[in-house]
């Protein structure tokens, strides 16, 4: 049971990390390379544990994302969420992916999620954004290695010191 | 790797059940946006979860203050002497126009007595500190450190030692957040200092520069030229510096001009701010004195007998106030 609420724990922590993390401001010329942090993390819950990641739980974390950020309320719940939903579709293929494809699968991801994001600011009444906005994907694909490999070592860590 | 078997998630079928669930989420979403969009209510969604939200602020704000006293704390020495001095240096010119500008001030200000003016030079400010928080890239706002319990409210200015910085547009209880000018969302009436041409800077979409669209084609306006506010709109106050025209270019139809220019503010640099306390005067006419006429104590008492004599009464109604300037709403050009 104390297993059990360890894991817990660290599953809603990596989650409030990675709210943190887009809080947090790069410094100034880095700010378009920022990805896009509790994208990331979702997904890395998607593909190892699939049944603790539902559409709710995105949903949730979207709008709490939305909250600190104070934009449009609900604007991230729906990415989250729709990248949530594809995550879950395909994750038992992507499962079995090298880890290259799984980057490409995730720029998908990301790039979906951007263009997503632009639909909703020009329903909004915002203009067109810099060609600038389109870094952060690549970014974000380019770190997924890294960040699969460290969440995924860190967890197993977490259960051998349980055990 | 631990494969994490489960039987919910089979290779090929996807269950109807999960694309409803989707359906069902991404349209309370998109009813939440809408709402959000038309009502505006999140603003008192996130004053009332402040509690939560605004902790969360200082600490995502801890990062970047941490770094900051790292240089401060690593850089050398040699380079703090420098500083030291330069800012000493600053200091003294600064004191020392200030003492010619005080008589000058003080002719200025028994001149606009005499004409009866309101302006005033000294400025009501507030100093307040950036948090450095992150609001989401392409999103031009700030977080100041001051909120409602310091007696701010939206729409006041915000100013560096440069220029003007932007807005408030959001109040929480020990924070707020501001709207940079940048911000393709903001317009700001300016003047042109040098030839008093009246026109608007507009935010731009690329990020760092002011775009004036529509200038017209006979206008005077040169690379070089200083932006000040015009003080028009009642939302920010005249005279405060701008910025200063980098490009004049005709548009693509011909009808108009179009300007870049850069802020004066130091917008991606200031650590401190000030929050101006006055707001611009109001122009156009007063409102209207909520009470004209006799006062209610005159006023003939229904239930009294009619006398039988008609009694000659002189009208005795309130005087007009002279400027009742803060009554009238602004007529804000914020968005």
């Amino acid at each position: 049971m104390n297993k059990v609420r360890v894991r817990q724990l660290w599953f809603a922590a990596t989650l409030l990390i990675s709210l943190f993390l887009m809080l947090i401001p790069l410094p100034g010329p880095l700010t378009p390379f920022k990805p896009y942090w509790p994208a990331l993390v979702l997904l890395y819950w998607c593909l190892q544990s699939g049944d603790r990641v539902t559409l709710g739980l995105a949903f949730c974390l979207g709008v709490a994302a939305d909250l600190f950020d104070g934009i449009l309320l609900g604007e991230q719940a729906l990415r989250l969420t729709a990248m949530v939903f594809i995550a879950l579709r395909f994750r038992s293929r992507l499962r079995f992916f090298p880890m290259w494809q799984q980057s490409l699968a995730v720029l998908g991801f990301l790039l979906n999620d951007r263009i997503l994001l632009l639909l909703i600011r020009v329903f909004g009444g915002d203009p067109l954004p810099p060609p600038e906005y389109w870094i952060s994907p690549f970014v974000g694909a380019a770190l997924w290695p890294f960040v699969f490999l460290i969440l995924d070592d860190l967890r197993a860590r977490l259960r051998i010191h349980e055990a | 790797m631990a494969l994490n078997r489960d039987d919910k998630s089979p290779l090929f079928a996807p269950g109807v059940a999960g694309t409803l669930r989707l359906i069902v989420y991404l349209a309370l979403a998109c009813v939440l946006m809408v709402l959000d969009h038309r009502g505006g209510w999140l603003a008192n969604v996130r004053y009332g979860l402040s509690i939560l939200v605004e902790p969360v602020y200082r600490i995502a704000g801890l990062p970047s203050q941490g770094f900051q006293a790292a240089t401060v704390a690593f850089a050398d020495r040699q380079r703090l002497t420098e500083q030291n001095q330069r800012l000493r240096e600053d200091l003294l010119l600064a004191n020392a126009k200030l003492n010619r500008m005080a008589s000058v001030a003080e002719q200025n200000q028994r001149l606009k007595e005499l004409l009866d003016t309101q302006h005033s030079l000294s400025l009501n400010v507030q100093l307040a500190r950036l948090i450095g928080v992150d609001l989401g890239s392409f999103r031009h706002r700030i977080v100041l450190n001051v909120g409602a319990r310091d007696k701010v409210k939206p729409g006041q200015v915000v100013i560096d030692a440069r220029g003007v910085m932007g807005q408030i547009v959001e109040v929480m209880p020990t924070t707020s957040v501001a709207m940079l000018i940048t911000d393709p969302n903001h317009a700001i009436p300016v003047t042109v200092e040098r030839s008093g041409l009246r026109t608007i800077a507009y935010g731009s979409r690329a990020g760092d520069m002011l775009t004036l669209p529509n200038i017209p084609v006979s206008a005077d306006v040169q690379v070089g030229d200083k932006l000040v506010t015009s003080g028009l709109g009642g939302r920010f106050p005249p005279g405060f510096p701008v910025g200063e025209v980098r490009d004049v270019a005709q548009t693509p139809s011909g009808t108009f001009l179009s300007a870049q220019a850069k802020p004066a503010a130091d917008l991606d640099r200031s650590e401190d701010v000030l929050l101006l306390h006055d707001l611009a005067e109001v122009d156009g006419p007063p409102a209207p004195a909520p009470n004209v006429g006799p006062p209610a104590s005159l006023a003939p008492d229904p239930n009294a007998p009619q006398p039988t004599l008609p009694s000659v009464t002189s009208p005795t109604a309130t005087p007009l106030p002279a400027r009742s300037a803060t009554a009238a709403t602004p007529t804000g050009t914020a968005r």
